[in-house]
């Protein structure tokens, strides 16, 4: 389970995390939604640490990992699999060494058993054969498909998604939140998804959490979030301009 | 009068702390280059954009800047009749000065800028936070490889500059204005001393270590968007430059 207390972060002046405090249940999706802008990403970079905040605690599995040494950090690191908003593959390499990547770094694995997992993976999100390419020939929606084949190939324990679906068309929107739904029953992950793709994020969520004004506003089983009364809740569902979310 | 004094107190404290951090940068990825396990593979791979890449604007620039001062030379010693030294001249400032910091300028707009811009992209793209997600380190992945490459090529960068140069000056001084070829190698003979050729090495390696550590620096740590690497790419380049200087000019002034 993880554990976020308290949490704040600010980029100069401007206060991006107010005190956020949210629990993600072990095995279960959790989905984040918010504006665009509203630091979902920044509160996301804070569960693997790759920003550390400047007041408050994490805790994966009771363990407070802002304390920790660099050594033991990636330790609990290599128990997360990332999928970023760009995919953010490395592009001085073909789509199969992005997969390979982390099992050549981290693992003690042979090269045919890289070959093996890295294939499966691939095809998994359906990108068989696609492995000789570079990640500039890849559409968006393939790069996104290589990125969540690259997050899943380290068997994590946590995968963090950070808009699967947003700019994809409303099929491969489809298609990759049924890949997330699919992987997660596969491998029982707990999963963390900041998406703005509602309802259809609801599908595959367990609970949904809303983010706004810097702090966690409402979070809630997905199938009760949108009958909720909050009216924060309310303007972010509906998409209203006046309300509780100032804008602009 | 009380705001001006918070003004320069606070930009003093944000320079000083930016001058921290540049040297954190530096330390940590010498100190990660000589941990295991060593990247082969990726320093070759730098040694390629370094070396390779920079090879042809070296030997370019350094054939003109040895052909100016064939006439540059030449023109100052006639008026001493003392011609037969230019071969002498012409390779004391090479080795000594031009060599190192000409090919370092060379080095910094082919390779150093490059990789700011790399580098900034990376950061920009969420690649280097990727790598951090993998639980690798990036400075050892993308710098340390980088630092290592640079202090191989750099001073074979410049003593290919030394060669050229006193060849372009050998084309000028004996074969258009009639130095004789005996005296143009005699004088280079008698008077460069190991102490030049060392003097102008250690040069050479250092301002390896400087334009890749401040190129690498500012990309790293390049704002994550377009404008933030053109930024940072433009900054590397004039700091680098600027930073060659002053570093050059103190160690002239303790090894001369
Ligand atoms: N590294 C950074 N430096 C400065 N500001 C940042 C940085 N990362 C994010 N921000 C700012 O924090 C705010 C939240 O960003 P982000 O979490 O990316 O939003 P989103 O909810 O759309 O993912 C934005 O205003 C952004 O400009
Ligand atoms: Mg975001």
């Amino acid at each position: 389970m993880i554990r976020v207390v308290d949490l704040h972060k600010s980029f100069g002046t401007q206060r991006v995390l107010r005190g956020v405090n949210l629990e993600f249940v072990t095995g279960k999706t959790t989905t984040i939604v918010g504006t665009s802008g509203c630091g979902k990403t920044v509160l996301l970079k804070h569960l693997n640490l790759l920003l550390t905040p400047d007041r408050g605690e994490i805790l994966v599995d009771g363990t407070d990992i802002t304390k920790l040494k660099q050594k033991e950090l990636y330790e609990i690191r290599s128990r997360f699999g990332v999928l970023f908003q760009g995919a953010a593959l490395l592009d001085s390499m073909t789509i199969f060494d992005n997969v390979a990547f982390p099992l050549r770094e981290k693992t003690r694995l042979n090269e045919t058993e890289i070959q093996k997992k890295v294939d499966d993976r691939l095809e998994q999100v359906g990108l068989e054969g696609m492995g000789y390419k570079f990640p500039a020939e890849l559409s968006g929606g393939m790069r996104k498909r290589a990125g969540l084949a690259r997050a899943l190939v380290t068997d994590p324990q946590i995968v963090l998604f950070d808009e699967p679906t947003t700019g994809l068309d409303p099929i491969l929107a489809a298609s990759i939140h049924q890949l997330i739904a699919r992987t997660q029953r596969t491998f029982g992950f707990t999963a963390v998804v900041v998406s703005h793709t509602i309802p259809q994020v609801f599908d595959i969520s367990d609970y949904v959490a809303i983010l706004a004004n810097g702090v966690i506003e409402e979070i809630k089983p997905s199938n009760e979030f949108q009958a909720s009364k909050n009216p924060i809740v309310q303007q972010f569902i509906r998409g209203d301009t006046e309300g509780p979310i100032q804008v602009l | 009068m009380l705001f001006l004094l918070s003004q320069i107190g606070r930009f003093t404290l944000r320079q000083l702390s930016e001058m921290g951090r540049i040297f954190l940068f530096l330390l940590s990825a010498v100190g990660l280059a000589f941990r295991p396990p060593a990247k082969l593979r990726l320093v070759v791979y730098h040694l390629k954009t370094i070396g390779v890449d920079s090879l042809s604007v070296v030997l370019l620039s350094g054939f003109f800047t040895g052909m100016v001062m064939g006439f540059q030379f030449y023109y100052s010693l006639r008026k001493f009749n003392a011609e037969s030294w230019l071969g002498s001249a012409a390779a004391l400032s090479l080795l000594r000065e031009l060599g190192p910091v000409l090919s370092a300028f060379m080095v910094t707009g082919r390779t150093g800028s490059a990789m700011a811009a790399e580098l900034g992209t990376m950061r920009a793209t969420e690649q280097i936070d990727a790598l951090s997600s993998m639980a690798i380190n990036p400075v050892k992945y993308l710098v340390s490889p980088r630092i290592i490459a640079s202090l191989i090529a750099m001073p074979l960068l410049t003593a290919i500059f030394d060669v050229v140069g006193i060849f372009g000056a050998y084309i000028i001084g004996v074969g258009l204005l009639g130095v004789s070829s005996g005296s143009y190698f005699a004088g280079m003979d008698t008077s460069v001393v190991f102490q030049d050729v060392y003097s102008g090495f250690v040069k050479s390696l250092s301002f390896g270590l400087i334009i890749t550590w401040v190129c690498c620096y500012k990309g790293f740590n390049a704002p994550p968007m377009a404008t933030g690497v053109s930024k940072a790419t433009t900054e590397s380049v004039v700091l680098s430059f600027v930073l060659v200087l002053v570093w050059d000019y103190f160690l002239t002034s303790i090894m001369l």
